[in-house]
């Protein structure tokens, strides 16, 4: 069964210009595309008629780079759980629907053009102490740092983030509580990131603040839409570490 | 003429990496602040190499077309990485991890080159530990391990199915440390255009800003180049979508030699195709096949009605079903390395066995595994495997067998480097994916993400001093010289030629045809007349692209037409070479597979005695022939075989 759908693209030339919702019809959509893969359809379209194709990110289109984020009907990622936009399937869509897609909006990330957003701010956070002080070549045996099988296991499901910034687009205060909390609770859970956990933390935390991340006030929306099932334990963890550095 | 030297140490196979590194040339601190590096991407042999190096005291600009350096895609690898650390006791060792991988690569790969990747590997497990990276661990606290194809032991360290995210963000955690200390400058959204050479040597690149179009100048004492695979020449491959080969080619027509192009690898475990808008592929893990087992049925009829949509794979008795891997190889069963489980799938779709509607698709079937192990185990090990595969097709894996089919997921070809993964233009290194040296004619499964980071954090730090040690007299330099003036007018020549064809077909249309040509000539299996009808046919379509291709927008402002046309020029123009390059060599090996040379049982049939060579490609210009240069093979520390997995 394929779908006709109508879209809302979201198209803004620059940061600086004042950016509008411009609609579009699609016909005869497969149920098995992908999100993405309808958008590739609408751009082939707009180019085959001369107009400029809909600007977004996207690169590994298997749910792990982070690169797309798309605000769909008003959800990060679309409507569907545990996944990112390149994962969603058109199945989820019924024929006639009307679509609504827009960037990332938070202070932080910036429109570029269109769908596309800035997130250098989260790179900048990571630089601020988001890792462990190791130069290469001077590392023990593997097996001479054991971590016991339930830290390994609850570190990993906090470094799973991907980095796409869907929390941040999810919060109403455009808080990034949950990716330096998941940044936080990766590290301090292992003891090789145990050594900087105070420095890594104070510093996190004033970086967030410097750029123009809101604050968290615990409403959940971020776990609710992380591709990746990030849990909101992570912010207590983090808060936790937060004031035990303070004191 | 080109010369090439492959500049392998002298002394004993196992000696030679530490005799290298006692009597190279070493760079001292204080000059090592006065040397400046451009890395070209940023996935584990970018990012490990520009960390290392940063460390170490050099200057590193650090290049990626990404938003984020995060996002190369080293980060979509999901099964392991290998490494001879022999902790689970089952006899392994620097000798067997080099063994089979020589083996797995069909001996054509050099000896030095993989025994040394043998002898870091454990080195890169105690780097990846002690910067955090939360590898799959024992109860007691210990690492845990998994086989993957192509070995007898249980070497591949994991992460779940993300490994090769948790190790790339190790990398990056290192690297976003160096740019917070200020030794590396961070350019994303930046992709190379070309290569500039001043007397002879590299010396800095073009790049284009992504965001503003603008071209800019960059200049360094020597270029990395870790810019990743080429696979998507093929359009559909499991590569992400940005992955190009235009920063490997531009070296290419500067004079860098490129070797065995043509071989690819093509991944036994992909998500069939679903239609003709489909953008990508995705792969399943080669993990799985530890656990899975994959069939077809025995019964001609049965495969007619899967492919009718009547009957399911659980309709099917166990009686009626064809484990043809385990069939064929009952040593090693669905653990065989990628090519032969590749062409084995092939063969059974080809003869008409296929399960899907298309009839191009096999079954992977953990039906027994969740009778043995439970499904929580199950579900423990791959269940993010198992969502990623239920969120594609709409169908449950733990009820129903999964279907795959081979796709496009590797190079083994890249640039030609010798031992101190140097090209043959002095000061232009390649690292990872983009260069050819570790493989040979296939890659086994895991050893990609342990090339990458051998290259990155532990070979190539070390011989780019070698270099850089003659170059402490180089002061830094400006930009502003003819070298930069006629490198730059050359990308805005091509830049602007493309703008103004004005066209009337999209860049993916065109990029469809290419991948088309390619994988019905130069895919899975290829033959004479194939090949050259291929290269006919991708001549015709350089034509069809430089009279119709179709960019909307400006030339100097965001263009991600122009960005794609850019790199579908080279990809045409590699298609060739690959072409060419599968054409010349008359032998079957690895994931090369001549029809013409295959044994009476349908395995790959090498000819040891005119093709135990690299073949090393030299760019003679636009309108000429390319010219091939051999590298001689010697294995004097492995007998060279038949490879036998049965």
């Amino acid at each position: 069964m394929n779908l006709n759908l109508k879209l809302k693209v979201w198209r803004q030339r620059d940061p600086n210009t004042r950016g509008k919702f411009v609609n579009y019809q699609l016909k005869n959509i497969s149920t098995d595309s992908s999100f993405l893969e309808m958008l590739d359809v609408l751009n082939e379209e707009l180019i085959t008629k001369g107009e400029e194709p809909v600007i977004y990110d996207h690169d590994c289109r298997e749910g792990i780079c982070g690169a797309c984020g798309l605000y769909i009907n008003g959800r990060p990622h679309g409507p569907d759980s545990l996944i990112t936009v390149c994962q969603l399937h058109m199945r989820k869509f019924k024929n006639g629907d009307t679509i609504v897609i827009e960037p990332w909006r938070a202070r932080a990330f910036p429109v570029i053009r269109d769908l596309m957003v800035d997130r250098n701010a989260f790179d900048k956070l990571i630089q601020e102490g988001g890792y462990v002080s190791v130069n290469t070549g001077s590392a023990p045996d593997a097996n001479g740092i054991p971590v016991k099988k339930e830290k390994a296991e609850l570190s990993m499901d906090a470094a799973a983030c991907i980095g796409c910034g869907a929390c941040v687009a999810a919060c109403k205060n455009a808080s990034a509580m949950l990716f330096v909390g998941a940044k936080i609770s990766h590290l301090t859970l292992l003891p090789q990131g145990k050594v900087e956990a105070r420095d890594r933390v104070l510093d996190m935390v004033t970086k967030m603040d410097e750029l123009g991340f809101g604050s968290c006030t615990n409403t959940g929306a971020c776990e609710a839409e992380c591709p990746k099932g990030i849990k909101l334990t992570n912010i207590a963890r983090l808060n936790r570490e937060y004031y035990t550095a303070l004191v | 003429m080109v010369k090439l030297q492959s500049r392998i140490p002298e002394g004993p196979l196992a000696e030679k990496w530490s005799n290298y590194k006692s009597n190279q040339n070493l760079v001292n601190p204080a000059n090592k602040r006065k040397l400046d590096v451009i890395v070209i991407g940023t996935g584990l042999a970018g990012a490990a190499a520009a960390a290392s190096m940063a460390e170490m005291g050099f200057k590193v600009k650090s290049f990626c077309y990404q938003d984020s350096s995060r996002r190369a895609h080293s980060i979509a690898a999901q099964g392991g990485i290998n490494a001879a650390k022999n902790y689970q006791n089952d006899g392994d060792s620097t000798y067997r991890l080099f063994y089979d991988t020589i083996k797995g690569g069909d001996y054509r790969s050099r000896e030095a080159n993989v025994y040394r990747l043998a002898e870091v590997s454990n080195d890169i497990i105690d780097q990846c530990v002690a910067q955090g990276v939360p590898f799959a661990r024992e109860y007691g606290g210990t690492l845990d391990n998994r086989s993957f194809g192509g070995a007898l032991v249980s070497r591949t360290f994991y992460a779940r199915g993300q490994t090769g995210q948790q190790l790339l963000l190790g990398a990056y955690q290192a690297l976003s440390r160096q740019v917070k200390k200020g030794n590396v400058e961070m350019y994303p959204r930046m992709e190379m255009y070309n290569l500039v050479m001043v007397d002879g040597k590299a010396r800095g690149i073009i790049a284009r800003d992504v965001i503003t179009g603008k071209l800019e100048r960059y200049s360094a004492h020597s270029v990395v180049l870790a810019s990743g695979g080429y696979g998507n020449v093929y359009f559909l491959s499991t590569m992400a979508m940005g992955a190009n080969v235009s920063a490997i080619w531009q070296c290419y027509k500067k004079g860098a030699i490129f070797g065995n192009p043509s071989f690819i690898q093509i991944h036994p475990t992909c998500i069939p195709v679903h239609g003709e808008d489909q953008s990508k592929l995705t792969l399943m893990s080669e993990s799985l096949r530890n656990d899975g087992r994959i069939w077809v049925p025995k019964k001609k009829e049965d495969a007619l009605k899967l492919q009718k949509g009547e009957i399911g794979g659980v309709d099917i008795p166990e009686e009626d079903r064809d484990y043809y891997l385990e069939r064929r190889y009952p040593a090693f069963g669905n653990l065989v390395p990628r090519d032969v489980a590749s062409r084995a799938a092939k063969e059974r779709c080809d003869a008409g066995y296929g399960v899907n509607s298309t009839g191009l698709a096999v079954f992977l079937d953990f039906k027994d595994a969740i009778k043995r192990l439970g499904k929580d185990v199950i579900e423990a090990k791959y269940g993010n495997l198992f969502q990623m595969y239920e969120k594609i097709t709409d169908d449950n894996p733990y009820k129903n067998p999964m279907m795959i089919y081979p796709a496009i997921h590797y190079n083994m070809g890249g640039m030609w480097v010798d031992y101190e993964l140097h090209t043959t233009i002095p000061g232009l290194f390649a690292t990872g994916e983009s260069n050819f040296s570790d493989h040979g004619a296939n890659r086994l499964g895991a050893s990609a993400l342990m090339q990458g980071l051998a290259d990155g954090y532990f070979v190539l730090p070390y011989t780019i001093q070698n270099y850089l040690a003659d170059e402490i007299n180089t002061p830094r330099f400006k930009t502003d010289i003819p070298e930069f003036d006629t490198a730059e007018k050359e990308v805005q020549d091509q830049l602007e030629k493309l703008m103004d064809v004005k066209g009337t077909m999209s860049v993916d249309t065109l990029h469809k045809k290419l991948g088309k040509i390619m994988w019905e000539g130069v895919g899975m299996a290829r033959n004479k007349e194939g090949l050259k009808k291929a290269i006919e046919e991708i001549a015709k379509l350089k034509e069809e692209f430089w009279f119709h291709v179709n960019i909307p927008g400006e030339l100097n402002d965001l263009n991600q037409e122009l960005q794609k046309a850019s790199r579908l020029a080279d990809f045409i123009e590699l298609g060739a070479l690959m072409a060419r390059d599968a054409l010349h060599r008359e032998e079957s090996c690895g994931g090369h597979f001549r029809e013409e040379f295959q044994t009476g049982e349908g395995e790959a049939l090498r000819n040891d005695k005119d093709f135990t060579y690299v073949a090393a490609w030299e760019y003679k210009g636009d309108d000429k022939e390319p010219a091939m240069h051999k590298e001689v093979l010697n294995f004097e520390y492995i007998e060279v075989k038949q490879r036998n997995y049965k």
